[in-house]
């Protein structure tokens, strides 16, 4: 649900993502602008992390609509994070097809490793996880993503999982 | 070997690139359907082929798009339906990553008969690396004059979009999709009127899931009356099916409507038998939404014949001995896995993705959630089997979309078939909950269920 609580700062979309927002709403007729939300949506949450109240209220600025327009969508979808995350997190896919092939033992293993559980994030602030309905990759289970580009891991291991996390930790200090 | 229509090249190196797939013989269906045939014969030649909905419904393609209105001066629209967030269903997503410019070239030929300028194929948000592949193929199919203006010097014009969703499993509902590219909730809308009449932004609009377009390029490459050699009965044509579970090679594979049960899951041509030696407990043939069935119901008829991968087959009898193709999603469970823990994973996903808005899918889903939660942690009640029958018959039919019947639908028939099992937890709750994983220490997982 939306937290109105949270200290949100407010936010400046720059030139050059503002230039992304026109490209999407020519793909629509004239007056269908608001059909561009949801790709904004994630535009801005690649760029910011998450999608704050005060973001929210930019993009229905941009879009000429109503700010609860925008609320009424980021609070249905489930892609879209109303609070701050982890600068990675980990999405875990914990249906039938993967949880018949080990995704539950995956997820408690994530658990142990990061030391939080799902939804929280990190004291570093550099991982969350939590599990997902249907990824749509069951021949592949067990299998998570990380956006924002969603890159896919499959057929994964508690050994593939150590070494994605590494690998991230190396990658966020450089 | 079955005949491939859609994935004959899947494994060229490089087919995903434009020049790879026309050296293969890819955009023919675009030159010989915008050069030598009207869209009304384009209509026609679908229709001969018999081609069903892949989607899941298995409506007829040719059928739905004779429907569109044709009102002089309104936009038309295609919308291709990438939502694909059925669990057990991963068909749509292969094919977009590994060969995308059949998709596009359909889109092409669908739109150009049904007299639309602007089309949308719709992905679910998830699929963001799918929506960079197939953003890259447009621009090249653009590039080389089969998108745009005037396509190949015929005086058609087709801008193609990419559009990526929330994350929403109800968007993959027809009605729903396109007020999600309205950006807005993903509400289904109730019908009549039908997209057909009033869809994307009023306009009439065919709706049609990413394996039904890709079909449109053999058929017309082909012939409707050659595709409709294929398959068996009212199941013309191939399918992809993406089996998942515990089977030896779990994966997409294209079939030949008609195949049977038995071979697809044992022949090396396809799954190649359960994984780890173990045996076949029950399989779901057409996705979570579709009825689950045991072992020895997927395999053979209530009148012993051997069960045929094709829509009438799988659903003989009805939802009482019967399940459904759906869109192809099939998982197989050994004996080990634990039905009741299955579906509860089934009835926490629906309760989930319920968008609310019709009382017997918002809290018809969360009681039986709650009620499977407490059989499978060793809390149930004996009386627990009839009121979730009780509540999936109060969700059936009482929804504005088939949500709510797909997940009724898995719940009523785990019971239906394995009632012993569930009734196993209640009498045994402790070893119940002492459980690693669903895997069950049910003593008879392949009792034979007897049947109405």
């Amino acid at each position: 649900m939306l937290r109105v609580d949270e200290a949100q700062e407010p936010v400046e979309f720059s030139p050059a993502l503002i230039s992304k927002f026109d490209e999407i709403v020519s793909r629509y007729p004239q007056g269908k602008q608001k059909s561009g939300l949801l790709p904004i949506l994630h535009l801005v949450q690649a760029e910011f992390g998450w999608v704050s109240a005060p973001a929210m209220d930019k993009v229905a600025e941009y879009l000429s609509i109503l700010p609860i327009e925008v609320y009424e969508v980021a609070t249905f979808y489930t892609m879209y994070f109303l609070r701050p995350q982890g600068k990675y997190v980990l999405e875990v896919c914990r249906t039938s097809g993967c949880c018949l092939v080990g995704a539950e033992k995956i997820m408690d293993h994530i658990e142990e490793t990061l030391g939080v559980k799902e939804g929280e994030v990190t004291p570093d602030g550099l991982f969350s996880w939590r599990g997902v309905e249907c990824l749509a990759a069951c021949g592949y289970g067990p299998v998570l993503q990380i956006g924002p580009e969603y890159t896919f891991y499959e057929n994964l291991t508690n050994e593939s999982v150590d070494k994605l996390i590494s690998d991230l930790k190396a990658k966020a200090k450089n | 070997m079955g005949r491939k229509l859609l994935l004959e090249h899947i494994n060229v190196p490089g087919i995903n690139t434009f020049d790879v797939y026309r050296s293969k013989g890819g955009y023919a269906s675009v030159e010989k359907a915008l050069k030598t045939m009207s869209p009304e014969a384009i209509v026609e030649e679908v229709k001969k082929s018999g081609l069903r909905g892949r989607g899941g419904a298995g409506f007829p393609t040719g059928m739905k798009w004779s429907f569109l209105a044709k009102p002089e001066g309104v936009a038309r629209y295609l919308v291709c339906n990438g939502d694909e967030s059925e669990p057990g269903t991963f068909k749509d997503r292969y094919l977009m990553t590994y060969i995308p410019h059949l998709l596009i070239e359909g889109m092409i030929v669908a739109s150009f008969a049904l007299g639309a300028n602007t089309s949308y194929i719709y992905l679910r948000g998830e699929m963001m690396p799918q929506v960079r592949i197939l953003e890259r193929a447009i621009a090249e199919a653009k590039a080389k004059g089969f998108l745009g203006k005037n396509i190949l010097g015929t005086g058609y014009d087709l801008e193609l979009y990419v559009q990526p969703g929330g994350g929403a499993y109800i968007c993959g509902e027809e009605t729903a999709l396109l007020e999600s590219l309205e950006g807005k909730r993903g509400n289904p809308r109730i019908k009549p009127p039908f997209p057909a009449i009033a869809g994307l932004y009023g306009c009439p609009t065919v709706v049609n899931n990413v394996e039904s377009i890709a079909a449109v390029v053999p058929i017309i490459n082909e012939g409707g009356d050659e595709y409709a050699k294929i398959g068996i009965g009212r199941s013309t044509g191939t399918k992809l099916i993406s089996a998942g579970g515990n089977l030896k090679k779990p994966g997409v594979y294209e079939i030949e409507l008609g195949v049977p049960v038995e071979e697809f899951i044992y022949s090396d041509e396809y799954c190649g038998g359960i994984a780890n030696g173990k045996r076949l407990k029950a399989v779901v043939a057409g996705g979570s939404s579709v009825p689950i069935l045991p072992a020895n119901l997927i395999l053979k008829t209530i009148n012993n014949e051997a069960r045929l991968m094709s829509y009438e087959s799988l659903s003989d009898g009805g939802f009482v001995s019967g399940t459904m193709l759906g869109s192809g999603g099939f998982i197989a469970y050994d004996e080990d896995a634990c039905i009741v823990r299955n579906t509860w994973n089934f009835a926490r996903f629906y309760h989930h993705e319920s968008c609310g808005q019709c009382s017997p899918c918002r809290e018809g889903t969360g009681w039986m959630e709650k009620v499977l939660h407490r059989l499978e942690y060793g809390h149930g009640k004996m009386s627990d089997m009839d009121l979730l029958v009780d509540v999936s018959k109060k969700i059936e039919g009482n929804t504005i979309c088939p949500l709510g019947d797909a997940a009724a639908w898995p719940v009523a028939s785990a019971i239906r078939h394995f009632r012993d099992e569930f009734e196993w937890h209640v009498t045994n709750a402790s070893e119940a909950t002492s459980r690693n994983y669903g895997l069950a220490h049910y003593a008879d997982p392949l009792k034979v269920v007897e049947t109405a």
